[in-house]
């Protein structure tokens, strides 16, 4: 059947497409709505003021412009959103776009009091789904529903990184911890910070609430680097060995370089802050507790790569960072470390895990959906604004002062040869004492669970267990996940691998963004897939197909397996798919998707079966 | 300047600069593509294309990736048949690909179950039927990207669609889902024109296959028969 709009193409579409530029008819205004809006309560002239700030920033403005809109109304309108269009410029089908893909706008009315239960596997080990029902009961309603007077809403969510304070929840943007039910407890506001291990360098200002700019001390390593010419500052992190501690473990000199070598002003430099990944908690730790040591590190990578501009981009869910983060801002400006050489902006995600992804990061900040970039062009040439940029994870940045005022040699004292420096550890679920430890590079797996007291005993059905359960026995476990809900499942098997990059390497797992959460005996590795599998499915950006339907099969898959519905043949399509997406997907995070499911299924293939 | 590198095993020179698919095509090498459009900036999000090239962990896709000086490359090694075969089956388990036969086709190629996935929820929407020029049926959409992108700065610069959701619940939509009419949209067709599954389709073709008559749509249009334009008398 013919028709004229794909004759339009046939005549067209095979030329080079700055001639199909010619059919475009800017005819009316794409960020006005014209009809269609009824006109209702939503007072705009509120909005109008808000707006202002924003307007500067043109698209890059809209997470920002939306924030403000949704703390404004509750929710995001459609006629406050058609106001941020027009203000900001954004098409208003981009607009709604950008509003549907973060978990954390609402494009319809929502409770006064929003209540985000944390359902991930370190939560559900102490009873999240208990904890969940009862509030649903209490308040009559079910989860991820509204009370009818629009007084509450209640929400299962993904991992809120408050992993060792489990189980743990999020009132509006305030952290509750430790919620028991049986005793009516809790803990509501900042949450405490538990941090030990051997070594307190990355955290030696960690643990006692957020340390001021007069308690940090000056920038010291900062004025070190700026003595120093630039390139002798990169040589001096790729000497030190530094590799990134997000989890791609990439060399941290190497991409200063990239960046500091490439054409193009300005350049950027980026705080990965959006940690997400299920079991991680230890930036939330760094900046909220030492705020300078991640602006310090920015810093200097600023002046090793000429940027003059710097974004700390900050999870959604960890919304209570900001205001330490933007006073300890205002302290480093007041004392001259930023300002118009180089200063920081801080960004708030919205809810998308895929945006710890790098360049769906960029993307974020830039006012669009989350979708990772195709790759090459990496972001050290074509990173933020398509600018070169640097972009680090907190707990890497949190390195360089100390690179700095140690020397590359120095700082090599630390860890071991091929693993140099120290490692922070987020560990969390059936351990005594779980918290943030700081060891040196080479410990061993034993070590840290010994640090943090061994597998717990605590709610443990111990008549279960034959021999019964003692504390600290290490031995006694039946499986850590290791690297996070991206990472792969380690047994008691490993417990003497040495924690660094090598080791891990030969034994198969992955350090990720080091992640150690200990499930016991007792513990249905089922129903952790499962969640992990939920996990996915929720946070897929949808762009890919092998991730977009892979997550979702797979989760369907874990579901089932969970129930005890086992279907035939159900381990060999976990396993294609797996394989598919790992192999073909685009990002990191398709890539991973399935590396626990894909290690259980080689530790426990009896799980996959039909019991 | 010319570029020598081998394809499954076969060494060929083309041009620098051309991606791995331009320069199968070149070939006669068939790879197949879904989301891959001429006219529009591509993607690589459909990874049916991808290849194995030696040295790279992951599978690459032909669409981006450009041939270079010495590469080897497999278009269908055992590891890309899996992959291509499971993102088949796993289309057919998410949506309705009866106006996609070069897909069906393609699964019988590589021996693609339709049933690989039972109990899989399916992407399921009412059709849209809310203008004169077409309608969008989103349980064949397989977001492939391609509306979008010609509705944007790859050719119209209406901005009227864009996505709704995330993940596996992505799909196609307006501004708050308002009609079409109410939109930017300009009824260009170009959409129409590069919809791959019948998505988006004519709404004259879609209610013949309603089994309208010709006359009975002439009447709903225009609210009176067709004339013939020779003699002037009312057609059959």
């Amino acid at each position: 059947m013919q028709f004229v709009a794909v004759s339009i193409i046939g005549c067209f579409g095979l030329r080079p497409r700055n001639d199909i530029r010619f059919l475009a008819i800017p005819c009316i205004s794409v960020y006005t709505l014209h009809i269609g809006v009824p006109m209702s309560e939503i007072d705009l002239t509120r909005l109008h003021p808000v707006l202002d700030s924003y307007i500067p920033l043109g698209r890059s403005g809209l997470l920002p412009a939306l924030h403000a809109a949704q703390r404004l109304y509750g929710w995001l309108p459609q006629e406050a959103a058609a106001e941020v269009a027009r203000s900001l410029k954004v098409p208003l089908a981009d607009v709604h776009g950008v509003i549907e893909f973060y978990s954390l706008f609402y494009n319809e009315p929502v409770g006064k009091r929003i209540i985000r239960v944390c359902t991930d596997p370190a939560c559900a080990l102490k009873g999240a789904d208990g904890l969940l029902h009862h509030l649903c009961s209490h308040h009559g309603i079910e989860p991820n529903a509204t009370t009818s007077d629009l007084s509450l809403t209640i929400e299962a969510s993904p991992c809120l990184g408050l992993c060792e304070h489990a189980p743990a929840a999020l009132v509006d943007d305030k952290a509750e911890t430790n919620i028991d039910l049986e005793a009516g407890s809790y803990e509501l506001g900042r949450p405490k910070s538990i941090v030990d291990g051997s070594l307190r360098l990355l955290t030696a200002h960690c643990g006692n609430g957020t340390t001021s700019l007069a308690k940090y001390g000056e920038y010291a390593a900062l004025k070190k680097a700026l003595t120093m010419k630039p390139e002798d500052v990169i040589a001096e992190i790729k000497s030190a060995g530094l590799v990134g501690r997000g989890g791609a473990a990439f060399p941290t000199g190497v991409k200063w370089e990239g960046a500091a070598k490439a054409d193009g002003a300005p350049k950027y430099v980026v705080c990965n802050a959006d940690e997400s990944e299920p079991g991680t908690f230890k930036d939330r730790v760094l900046l909220l507790d030492d705020p300078h040591r991640t602006i310090e590190g920015m810093c200097i990578a600023a002046h090793a790569i000429g940027a003059t501009k710097g974004y700390i981009y900050v999870r959604g869910e960890y919304p209570y960072i900001v205001p330490a983060l933007e006073n300890a801002l205002t302290e480093a400006r007041e004392a001259g470390y930023l300002g118009e050489r180089f200063d920081i902006e801080v960004r708030l995600g919205a809810g998308a895990y895929i945006c710890g992804e790098e360049t769906a990061l960029f993307e974020s900040i830039e006012g669009k959906r989350g979708f990772p970039r195709v790759k090459p062009p990496f972001p050290t040439t074509n990173g933020l604004f398509d600018q070169p940029t640097v972009i680090n994870n907190v707990e890497t940045l949190c390195n360089v002062p100390l690179i700095i005022t140690e020397g590359a040699a120095g700082y090599r004292r630390i860890g071991t040869e091929k693993s140099p420096g120290p490692k922070l550890f987020c560990v969390s679920g059936d351990v005594a004492k779980p918290g943030l430890y700081e060891v040196p590079f080479g410990v061993t797996l034993r070590e840290l669970l010994e640090m943090a007291g061994g597998p717990s005993t605590e709610g443990l059905d111990k008549e279960r267990l034959d021999p019964p359960l003692r504390a600290n026995e290490t031995d006694r476990i039946q499986g850590v996940l290791f690297g996070g809900a991206a990472g792969a499942f380690a047994t008691s098997a490993h417990l003497d691998v040495k924690l660094t990059f090598e080791d891990l390497r030969a034994a198969g797992l992955p350090l990720g963004s080091g992640v150690v959460m200990v499930f016991n005996e007792t513990r249905d590795l089922r129903d952790v897939l499962k969640r992990l599998g939920k996990f996915f499915a929720h946070e897929s950006c949808g762009k890919c197909y092998p991730c977009q339907m892979g997550t979702q099969r797979q989760m369907e898959i874990l579901d089932r397996i969970a129930a005890g519905n086992v279907l035939d043949g159900d381990m060999r399509r976990l396993q294609d798919v797996g394989w598919t997406m790992t192999d073909a997907s685009l990002c990191g995070l398709g890539q991973t998707a399935a590396g626990a499911v894909l290690s259980a299924i080689k530790l426990w293939p009896e799980l996959f079966v039909e019991r | 300047m010319t570029i020598t590198f081998s394809m499954d095993g076969k060494e060929i020179s083309v041009e620098q600069g051309l991606t791995l698919l331009d320069a199968a095509r070149e070939n006669g090498t068939d790879i197949p593509t879904i989301c891959f459009h001429e006219a529009t900036t591509s993607n690589a999000l459909c990874r049916i294309c991808v290849v194995e090239v030696e040295g790279m962990r992951l599978l690459q896709p032909a669409c981006i990736v450009q041939a270079a000086e010495g590469m080897k490359v497999q278009t269908r090694s055992e590891r890309v048949v899996r992959a291509r075969k499971t993102i088949l089956e796993m289309l057919a388990s998410t949506l309705d690909l009866s106006d996609a036969p070069e897909i069906l086709t393609l699964m019988d190629q590589y021996g693609a179950k339709a049933d690989r996935f039972p109990e899989a929820e399916r992407r399921e929407s009412a059709v849209k039927d809310d203008n004169p020029m077409y309608i969008r049926d989103y349980s064949k959409c397989l977001l492939c990207w391609r509306c979008v992108q010609v509705c944007a700065d790859d050719a119209q610069y209406t901005f009227a669609i864009n996505f709704e959701g995330r993940g596996y619940e992505t799909q196609i939509g307006t501004f708050f889902d308002h009609a079409i009419p109410e939109t930017t949209c300009v009824l260009c067709g170009q959409c129409v024109g590069v919809c791959p599954t019948g998505a988006l389709k004519p709404k004259r073709e879609y209610l013949l296959e309603q089994g309208l008559s010709p006359q009975e749509i002439s009447v709903m249009n225009t609210g009176r028969k067709r004339r013939s334009k020779v003699t002037g008398q009312k057609s059959e």
